[in-house]
């Protein structure tokens, strides 16, 4: 048995290298993946509080984060595709068609 | 300890047995793909040529390794290991006989996963797809990746409607356990309430296993056999092995749900489950004799147009009568 | 016992996977990696009690989402090139600082999680009915109708979304 601190400690790690993908990164697919990290990584912290706990608003709260995150990269995604289908270099830093 | 090593030793009966069963189920296919179209079949080695798959197997496993040079080596050697170890692990939770009294212990006649039963298979099954994407990118040729991505997207797509059918039965069972489904079929099994759900489900499980009429993807005279074309030797085997296995696998899942398990009169229940099962396989080989391949664009419409809806309703349909009762 | 070393050997695939979101080239080890993780907090699911959510997140997430995710990668990168040489040296910077920001992100945390109390004792025993599907489904539609009822909300815009942005532009 571990203690429920570990798991804690865990998620925090997992959401701390999740972060710095997002900040290092500039691929915008890649950018996204460090984000579905950062959510899986929240997921396990709240299985770990529902655990301690015994509350199931936990495990509710993790179905909620997927289904949401499934919305999310669907339409993510697709608004990816639209904005680089034809471009060569993959860069979220080019993107700057709105700058005054 | 004692559970862990009970659970390693039915794990390792159960694989072996699968290998064996994939052996078999070769010879039994060409044999009987051969008979419907008037021909022998494999009649040279050994008696009625069962040993045919003994000398393909050794044939195969002579074969050159070749690995295309543009191609990414890692997931290329890991896309069929992956079909074949999903394939193998999706048969864990599938009880082939009621549990047996051994050594002052009860052993149920299942590796494992008792609560969450057919979830596990579907879980596993999801996992199982990206055998074949990942297959048909790493080959590094553009044929490949477009069979496997009209695969991967056959699969996913069937899969919603076999969950869905597999729903009518969890609501009627009221357990995802499929100990408790296999009890509660002890005097009707549920194919007569669900038949509904049971065509859809035999529908859905030739498409899933990427069977003909549902083949386009890896048939011959399309896409150059699709996602394994740049495959040789043991790593086509394996994937072939992933295809026959997981057709055991949604045969044994079919028997489970609705075909009662391993009731039966008066033989042994492994038997009967046996029986059960190679009824499903010789389904899946008349099938394959008897009809033409589906367009690809018909295959999807179709999965999402018609079958997606009837499960539904299906769905609904049980959760009323369950509900009303 | 057994739990220790698979809890042990579950949060080193974790972190190895998560490394390697974050270090990999190629977007498809990018997502590979990701899904490593995904399986590995599945089998933490498990430890944790939460059999449904375990199942859950290797069907839903690892695999639909992630397959959604590879699907895009292997068609969209196909023809993709590395950064230009100009953007090298931004690059290395921002990974510096990205690094330290995120040395700094943990050491918050942990001071959070240690002033709130520790949780370094074992967790009790829980309800043999704890995070099985029944307890799930009744908490879902009896206490947290109206999240389900949203979330279906949220999901039927997320489709409508995707089928208008997907059509051909006319």
């Amino acid at each position: 048995m571990v203690p429920i601190a570990y798991y804690l400690v865990l998620s925090a790690v997992l959401f701390v290298i999740g972060t710095v993908g997002v900040l290092a990164r500039r691929n915008p697919l890649q950018m996204f993946m460090s984000i579905e990290l950062m959510w899986n990584a929240v997921n396990l912290s709240f299985v770990a509080f529902a655990r301690q706990y015994v509350d199931m608003a936990g495990h509710i709260f993790v179905f909620l984060v997927i289904t949401v995150a499934a919305a999310e990269v669907a339409i993510g995604l697709a608004i990816i595709v639209m904005v680089f289908r034809r471009r060569e270099h993959v860069d979220v830093d080019d993107l700057s068609l709105m700058k005054g | 300890m004692l559970t862990v090593i009970i659970v390693l030793v039915k794990g390792l009966i159960t694989a072996v047995l699968l290998l064996a069963a994939f052996g078999i189920m070769t010879w039994v296919e060409r044999k009987v793909l051969a008979r419907f179209q008037f021909r022998p079949g494999p009649n040279r080695l050994g008696p009625l040529g069962i040993l045919q798959f003994l000398a393909d197997g050794l044939k195969l496993v002579f074969k050159e390794e070749i690995i295309p040079t543009a191609a990414d080596r890692v997931v290329y050697l890991m896309a069929p290991l992956i079909s074949l170890v999903a394939a193998l692990v999706a048969f864990a939770v599938i009880p082939w006989g009621p549990p047996i009294h051994l050594f002052g212990q009860t052993i149920p006649m299942e590796i494992g996963g008792p609560n969450i039963g057919i979830l596990f298979v579907f879980a596993v099954t999801s996992l199982g797809v990206y055998g074949i994407i990942l297959g048909g990118w790493a080959s590094s040729n553009k044929y490949s990746l477009l069979g496997g991505l009209r695969s991967t997207a056959q699969v996913i797509s069937y899969e919603l409607a076999m969950g869905l059918a597999v729903t009518g039965v969890l609501i009627a069972a009221g357990s995802a356990d499929l100990n408790t489904i296999v009890a509660k079929q002890y005097h009707l099994w549920f194919i007569v309430p669900q038949i509904v759900g049971f065509l859809i489900y035999i529908i859905t499980m030739v498409a899933e296993t990427n069977r003909t009429p549902f083949d386009l993807p890896e048939a011959e005279n399309e896409l150059v056999a699709g996602y394994h074309t740049e495959y040789t030797g043991l790593k086509w085997a394996m994937y072939m092995m992933a295809e026959y296995i997981n057709m055991i696998t949604v045969s044994g899942l079919a028997t489970t749900l609705f075909l009662g398990g391993w009731h039966g009169p008066w033989l042994p229940p492994e038997l009967w489950f046996l029986i059960k099962v190679a009824l499903f396989m010789y389904f899946f080989i008349w099938i394959r004799a008897t009809l033409p391949r589906l367009r690809y664009d018909r295959l999807m419409a179709f999965g999402w147009k018609v079958l997606l809806p009837v499960a539904l309703l299906n769905t609904l349909a049980t959760a009323v009568w369950v509900a009303v009762r | 016992m057994l739990s220790t070393v698979v809890f042990w050997i579950a949060a080193a695939l974790a972190v190895a996977g998560a490394i390697g979101v974050v270090v990999t080239e190629n977007p498809v080890h990018t997502a590979l990696s990701l899904v490593l993780t995904m399986l590995a907090l599945g089998v933490l699911f498990l430890l944790l009690h939460a059999e449904f959510l375990a199942v859950v997140e290797v069907l839903v997430y690892a695999g639909a989402v992630m397959v959604l995710f590879l699907f895009v990668v292997t068609l969209l990168m196909a023809g993709v090139k590395p950064p230009k040489e100009e953007h090298r040296l931004r690059l290395a910077y921002q990974t510096l600082i990205a690094g330290l920001f995120g040395l700094i992100l943990f050491v918050l945390v942990l001071h959070g999680m240690a002033s709130a109390g520790w949780m370094s004792t074992l967790a009790g025993p829980s309800a043999g009915t704890f995070g099985t599907i029944a307890s799930f489904g009744t908490a879902l539609f009896t206490q947290y109708l109206l999240p389900f009822e949203l979330t279906a909300v949220v999901l039927l815009i997320a489709v409508i979304g995707v089928v208008v942005l997907a059509r051909e532009q006319s």
